[in-house]
């Protein structure tokens, strides 16, 4: 096992309610010089979440303890820019297992299912309806029910379904990634390399 | 069956197709930086697994490389550390490596074309989202994270989905002082930073035709700013005789035999893009970003749109002119500015710095302005020296810097303050991308050399 499983995930949830937050945002690159995928988390939304002289900003919501919880919900366009998977690291680090969206970017999305935090693709009605209901109620609770790819808001019911293909479905469900498999097909990849001049 | 470019290329390295999941993709050259590198090498140690094929993987230094004085020992012991890593780990498993120092040291996307290890028709990954500057000589190309960094170095594969297909076709020619860089601008700011996410673009048409393979690169370039996979470009004589006798480039028979393939590498009449753009040459000004994307930019001489004037939430275009420090219905020329930085992946090459000399020339830097000129690699800083760019530069009071990513991206020492615009020929214009608090003005080589020499916004066809 690769990373930890996914299977069901019922949390309350931080709002983002910012379109095309990019993943310099989710963390600048000035804190990518580890070597090892260890204290990301403390630099999630570095800019966003800290002052220059380190301390807190108190309107960042992530310094707002009315709000807590596994899942981010963020807006339109979350995670475009750079390829690094530090930004998801950093979100898995913080805490979060789940990122909810109305259109995410291609690299990030990828990231995310690569080291086990699912992204979740809703329209832009059901995520309105999200940052709405935790508006209202930030002890709102909201279960991710990967086996059944729905999504729904525990008190109201008001549910909708999302996309994985199933391949990476069965991944996250059992904390596989996609080395195991290749390793598995070693002797394929050789046949088709020893084709493939350089 | 007709196929795109983008097909042809693509179908022919599936190694294997998993039924409603990704493609098995071979992968033919793989690059690697310090960066996003050290944690796929600790996968692999983890798993006690070999690089499968070190020869197909390139490694060299360039995020945290400083820009001056780069043969004392790098002062920040993080990136130091960091650049250790990538030496140690090229070494232990057989990698070559260009570091810090090496004669072939370079921005990774810049050298990778210099040394002919970019080549038409091939697929490579970086972990990097602009290694879609590769595909500039036809080739895919594409950023991938590290955990892919880490199967490609294992297995030589990555798994992913076909992406869609889209054609941006702009025909025509380009105007005065409207340089690749502009082109890419203007269609981002047409497609937005998601407009393009899902598909991998090709980029036809007379506008691309007549651009030359830098032009190219810096077109393909910022493809993932408008959230594409990557870009790419049917290679034709001018890729050929680009990459022709360059190190890493095939030769004699092998050379002949190349280019039986490449000449195949082009889209077929009638093949089907899920997506196609169409724009005239002609309609293309110098361009510059107002806001914090890609997709916030406008022809210089017009004013920041209204937020009405604009799709998405309004707070977060009201947040974006809050930081940039700017007010919609303003006009962007004469805007006063304090930095200017030519160089980056996207406009790091040598003819960028032709066209940042061919303005400055005769004139002086403004007071009020910081220039760092940052050549992409040693190849181009000694193009800069040898075709007498330098004495041009030095007498318009400019200083050249040593080779490195340097302030696209403020990892290493030069970052901009807090506050202080900066006319950049780099790629991404984020809140604090330049360094935290600094505000980012996208622009051509022509339009910096406008606002260094000026000290504010202008127009460069004021000046040529």
């Amino acid at each position: 096992m690769a990373y930890d499983s996914f299977n069901k995930l019922t949390s309350t949830a931080v709002p983002l309610p910012i379109e095309n937050i990019d993943t310099d945002q989710i963390i600048p690159a000035r804190f990518l010089k580890a070597t090892e995928r260890k204290g990301f988390g403390d630099n999630l939304f570095r800019d966003w979440r800290f002052n220059q002289d380190d301390t807190p900003k108190q309107d960042f919501v992530l310094n707002n303890p009315t709000y807590s919880g596994k899942i981010l919900i963020g807006g339109r366009n979350f995670g475009s820019g750079s390829s690094r998977e530090h930004a998801a690291w950093a979100i898995y680090d913080y805490g979060f297992r789940c990122v909810v969206s109305s259109f995410f970017a291609d690299i990030f999305r990828n990231n995310c299912l690569n080291i086990g935090v699912l992204p979740v693709q809703v329209s832009p009605a059901f995520l309105a309806e999200i940052f709405e209901a935790i508006e209202n109620d930030p002890t709102t609770s909201i279960t991710v029910d990967l086996t059944s790819q729905k999504i729904q808001l525990d008190k109201s019911g008001s549910a909708e379904s999302f996309e994985i293909n199933s391949y990476k479905k069965e991944n996250m469900l059992n904390g596989y990634d996609d080395i195991d498999y290749l390793n598995n097909i070693k002797s394929e990849i050789e046949d088709f390399a020893s084709k493939t001049p350089l | 069956m007709k196929k795109t470019l983008f097909d042809k290329v693509w179908d022919s390295h599936v190694v294997r197709k998993i039924e409603n999941g990704p493609d098995v993709l071979f992968i033919d050259r793989h690059m690697v930086h310090e960066v996003t590198s050290p944690v796929a090498f600790l996968g692999l140690k983890n798993r006690a697994l070999p690089v499968l094929y070190p020869a197909r993987t390139f490694a060299t230094a360039d995020h945290n490389t400083p820009t001056v004085n780069q043969h004392l020992p790098v002062a920040d012991p993080l990136s130091r550390n960091q650049l250790k890593a990538l030496e140690r780990n090229a070494n232990e498993y057989g990698i070559s490596y260009w570091g810090l120092g090496h004669q072939k040291n370079g921005i990774v996307h810049v050298v990778g074309p210099e040394y002919g290890i970019t080549q038409p028709g091939a697929t490579i990954v970086c972990g990097d989202s602009h290694t879609s500057t590769h595909g500039a000589f036809g080739a895919i190309a594409f950023g991938i994270g590290t955990s892919e960094v880490e199967m490609v170095l294992a297995t030589q594969c990555i798994m992913q989905p076909k992406p869609k297909k889209m054609r941006i076709v702009i025909n025509g020619s380009l105007k005065k002082g409207v340089t690749p860089k502009d082109v890419a601008l203007f269609i981002i700011s047409k497609l937005t930073t998601s407009g393009a996410t899902g598909y991998f673009v090709e980029y036809a048409g007379e506008v691309f035709e007549q651009l030359s393979m830098e032009g190219r690169m810096t077109v393909c370039n910022l493809s993932i700013e408008m959230g594409a996979r990557g870009g790419m470009i049917a290679p034709d004589q001018k890729t050929f005789e680009y990459i022709k006798d360059r190190e890493f480039t095939p030769q004699g028979a092998a050379w002949d035999k190349a280019m039986a393939y490449w000449n195949t590498l082009y889209t077929d009449q009638g093949a089907a893009f899920d997506k196609e753009y169409l724009f005239e040459g002609a309609d293309i000004d110098p361009m510059i970003t107002f806001g914090t994307n890609p997709g916030m930019g406008i022809s210089i001489t017009k004013a920041i749109p209204k937020a009405s004037e604009i799709e998405g939430a309004q707070s977060t275009y009201e947040k974006s002119l809050t930081y940039m420090g700017y007010k919609e219905g303003e006009k962007m020329e004469g805007k006063p500015i304090d930095y200017v930085f030519i160089g980056s992946c996207t406009n790091g090459r040598i003819e960028d710095f032709r066209a940042f000399a061919s303005i400055v020339k005769g004139h002086k830097r403004a007071e009020n302005v910081t220039a760092w000129l940052v050549p992409g690699s040693h190849k181009v800083l000694n193009a800069i020296k040898e075709e007498g760019l330098l004495e041009i530069l030095e007498e318009a009071e400019f200083k050249l810097r040593e080779p490195g990513c340097s302030a696209c991206l403020a990892m290493n020492d030069d970052k901009i303050p807090a506050g202080k615009y900066a006319v950049s020929t780099s790629n991404r214009n984020f809140e604090g991308r330049q360094g935290p608090g600094a505000r980012t003005l996208l622009a051509s080589p022509l339009v910096a050399a406008a606002a260094a020499i000026t000290g504010k916004i202008t127009d460069p066809r004021t000046l040529i």
